[in-house]
């Protein structure tokens, strides 16, 4: 199967990837606009790779993320945890959507991330994002199939898309 | 396509969407949070893993060198000419305006040492890079290229030409974290540079606020805000910010004032960070019509002679960093740190120091001792 040839050291190298994409500069005017990486990387891992990446590495690479981001420790592992469970749940079905339904799936997701952190930060406390930082979903659906396509293409090099 | 080939009965049971491991992360999950938020413990775990972070901090922020480097090379000759004619320009005028200030800052210390006033201590300033990165939007952070190696330590007032920025608050080997004004987080006590009206500034997100203004202090929009130095953390006279509108709060007995920074708090340039230097000495010790203070001699205890003050204690440079670069009067005013047995921090970029006259001729308050600004 194609799956014995996948390159495994694509499924690490994503995920820093991802976590470097969240700290790199923008300009002030589309920094509201930044796409969650990590929850994109993340979701096509938990789609296509089930047996390896599961809570635990969502956890895991969502308390780096907060340590990398400054934030508050916690946030992003109990967001991304939400999100990848939602994902095996639904697993079976969203892989059989066409990508369009995909996407719409993944903005779904990421909007309802945008609640979850909101409500982190009531929670705890500290002041919420504006609203302009509500679009960046939007623009993380914009770049799933972009997101998909890529990594299919490493991982299985040239052959498997 | 991608490859539909999952083994259809173990990504069915591989599922692991169990609500019980779900739970167990989420309880984790918010575990962290609540401790993060209690601070304690978790908080010095977090520093030392704040310094394993450092490289990928270092990585994120090549690009961002790299785009400066770029910019660096592309820049033409005629656009490297006018820009140097426009800073020549702009050094002789900030140099003219420095002698004159070194004469009013004489002036100021004799006329303390006059009234028997206990001298301002003076502060030196070290040059530190932004390590260009993003971080977490809603924290109002910002990360210096530069750390403990080369002096920086938790708790230096952090300025850029425009005014007070923040705070150090974090410091691993090469890096520092430092707090904004606008974090809302972070609290400075000031004073309106008009009347002396003491208020707090906090922060707001992205920009700052005072609050408690009492109706009857006369504050009014654009009057500039300035540190008042007190509880030590910020030396006095800073510029913090400009009033831009005032509203009455919940009660009606207060008033509320939104302010504009005075520095410019995004990233993508250097910072200065204040730390104690020599005070402002008189030009010799015996030319002047100087007060006897034996007691105050007594108690500087090793002090040299020089140093007439109460309660300026002899400059240590903190954190062993080398005594590099000069105060504001030119010969008498630099001793020979006693700390500062490390050799040089060989960080080319980041340890220039330059005398600095902290916003003379500014403070409202004259007549007050100053707490020092050291820690």
């Amino acid at each position: 199967m194609s799956r014995l040839r996948d390159n495994r050291w694509v499924l690490p190298a994503s995920l820093v990837v991802a976590l470097l994409l969240g700290l790199l500069p923008l300009p002030a005017l589309l920094q509201p606009l930044r796409p969650y990486w990590l929850a994109l990387v993340l979701a096509y891992w938990v789609i296509e790779a089930p047996e390896r990446v599961g809570l635990g590495i969502a956890f895991a690479s969502g308390v780096v993320a907060d340590l990398l981001y400054g934030g508050v420790l916690g946030e992003q592992a109990l967001r991304l945890v939400m999100l990848a469970f939602i994902l095996q749940r639904f697993r079976a079905r969203i892989r059989f959507f066409p990508m369009s339904q995909q996407m719409l799936a993944i903005g779904g997701l990421l909007f309802n991330d945008r609640i979850v952190s909101a409500l982190v930060h009531i929670m705890v406390g500290e002041p919420t994002l504006p609203w302009s930082y509500w679009w960046a979903p939007l623009l993380g659906m914009g770049l799933w199939p972009l997101v998909f396509v890529l990594l299919d293409a490493v991982r299985f090099g040239k052959r498997g898309r | 396509m991608p490859p539909y080939a999952g083994p259809p009965v173990a990504s069915r049971s591989g599922d692991a969407a169990s609500p019980l491991r779900l739970l167990a992360y989420l309880a984790l999950a918010i575990t962290l949070i609540v401790l993060d938020d209690q601070a304690g413990w978790l908080a010095r775990l977090r520093e030392q893993a704040n310094s394993l972070v450092q490289p990928v901090w270092a990585l994120a922020g090549l690009p961002g060198k790299l785009g400066g480097q770029v910019r660096d090379t592309a820049a033409s000759h005629g656009q490297l000419v006018t820009e140097n004619r426009e800073l020549r320009n702009q050094l002789l005028l900030a140099n003219a305006r420095l002698t004159r200030l070194q004469t009013a800052a004489l002036d100021n210390a004799q006329l303390r040492e006059l009234l028997n006033v206990a001298e301002r201590s003076g502060l030196d300033v070290q040059l530190a890079p932004i390590l260009d990165i993003d971080l977490d939007p809603v924290k109002q952070r910002l990360v210096l290229d530069a750390g403990s190696r080369e002096g920086v330590h938790v708790g230096q007032a952090v300025i850029d030409a425009g005014g007070l920025m923040g705070q150090v608050i974090s410091v691993t080997g090469g890096n520092a974290t430092v707090l904004l004004l606008t974090d809302p987080d972070h609290a400075v006590p000031v004073t309106v540079a008009r009347n002396g009206v003491r208020l707090i500034v906090y922060g707001r997100g992205d920009k700052l606020e005072l609050r408690d203004i009492p109706l009857s202090a006369g504050v009014e929009v654009g009057d500039e805000i300035v540190t008042s130095g007190l509880g030590g953390r910020f030396p006095a006279g800073f510029p913090v910010g400009t009033i831009t509108g005032l509203r009455p709060d919940d009660t009606h007995a207060f008033l509320v004032g939104e302010l504009k920074p005075a520095a410019q708090l995004d990233r993508g340039r250097d910072v200065l960070l204040l730390r104690p230097g020599a005070a402002i000495r008189l030009p010799a010790a015996g030319e002047l019509p100087q007060p006897s203070l034996p007691s105050a001699n007594q108690a500087a205890g090793g002090a040299p002679p020089l140093t007439p003050a109460p309660s300026a204690r002899p400059p240590k440079q903190e954190g062993g960093s080398p005594p590099a670069g000069s105060t504001v009067v030119p010969a008498a005013g630099r001793q020979p740190s006693p700390l500062a047995t490390n050799p040089p921090a060989p960080a080319p970029t980041t340890t220039q120091t330059s005398p600095v006259v902290p916003a003379a001729g500014r403070q409202p308050q004259p007549t007050r001792p100053q707490p020092e600004a050291q820690r």
